[in-house]
């Protein structure tokens, strides 16, 4: 486990100090993560199942990781009452639409390609 | 009552406080998610969000002081997107087949999602901040949050709750 962690947070440690030594707009953690990617792919086996079960660890309770920032509503509740309806509506609307034109797009896509 | 207040002190400084009442509401909250039989709506996220938003509100507890406490889950995100490496390397071969398909897919209806959420929160009149928030909605939350002002960032794990699943 400690091996696992580790390896994460090296990983995101280069992504942000890369990030910010090359000025790039992308996020130091998805930096980390593509490192990560490029290093599993060129160790060309499974990943060490210390690192599966740490990121499967993280990653099957990700919802709770959210639940600090996500409590943060709490300093913008005048600005939620006085935007509510366009809000709800274009996450909402906004969201199920996006899902159907993704699909649709991949669908296309992937019909092509077989076709 | 002294006593009290020294107690009061003490859970106010340390981070334990905070951070037992996060994993204490998502446990609350999970638990509430089976009960519902897993239905969207009683997503934990909102449940937990929902429970230690009222307890700031009702105990008077500023949101710094409880964030201070519960940064050190909120710091995790970091490591758990560099692990999200794991799962793609995982359908790496699944993921290669369809490479282009999926790439054109994901990058055209990320953008439409982006567009589409502005265009409806303009057409609405929300205020301005308010619909540039939207905009990063469909990448997952831990970019986003990189992307967007930290103030408008709060808004998006609360929203995008809301609808995911």
């Amino acid at each position: 486990m400690i091996p696992a962690i580790t390896a994460l947070l090296t990983c995101q440690l280069a992504g942000e100090v890369l990030a910010r030594a090359l000025g790039l707009p992308v996020p130091g953690p998805v930096i980390g993560m593509v490192l990560l990617f490029v290093l599993l792919l060129l160790r060309g086996r499974e990943a060490p199942t210390g690192l599966g079960a740490t990121a499967d660890g993280l990653l099957n309770n990700l919802g709770l990781l959210f639940v600090p920032a996500g409590v943060g509503v709490v300093l913008h509740l005048p600005l939620l009452a006085r935007d509510w309806a366009p809000l709800s509506l274009a996450v909402l609307a906004g969201t199920l639409a996006a899902i159907a034109a993704t699909g649709r797009i991949a669908q296309a896509l992937l019909r092509r390609r077989q076709g | 009552m002294s006593g009290l207040a020294e107690i009061w002190v003490y859970l106010a400084q340390e981070p334990l406080a905070a951070l037992t009442a996060t994993l204490l509401a998502w446990l609350a909250a999970v638990r509430l998610h089976h009960w519902c039989g897993r239905h969207p709506l009683a997503n934990p996220v909102l449940i937990a969000v929902a429970l230690l938003a009222g307890g700031l509100l009702a105990s008077g507890v500023a949101y710094r002081d409880y964030f201070a406490g519960a940064q050190f889950v909120h710091f995790l995100l970091g490591p758990a997107t560099v692990a999200l490496a794991v799962p793609l390397h995982r359908q790496f071969a699944l993921v290669r087949q369809s490479a282009v398909a999926a790439v054109a897919s994901v990058v055209l209806g990320g953008a439409f999602a982006a567009a589409a959420g502005v265009a409806i929160a303009l057409a609405l009149g929300a205020a301005p901040e308010v619909t540039a928030s939207l905009a990063p909605r469909s990448v997952t939350t831990p970019v986003a949050m990189g992307l967007n002002a930290l103030a408008t960032a709060l808004l998006l794990p609360l929203l995008w709750a809301l609808f995911a699943g």
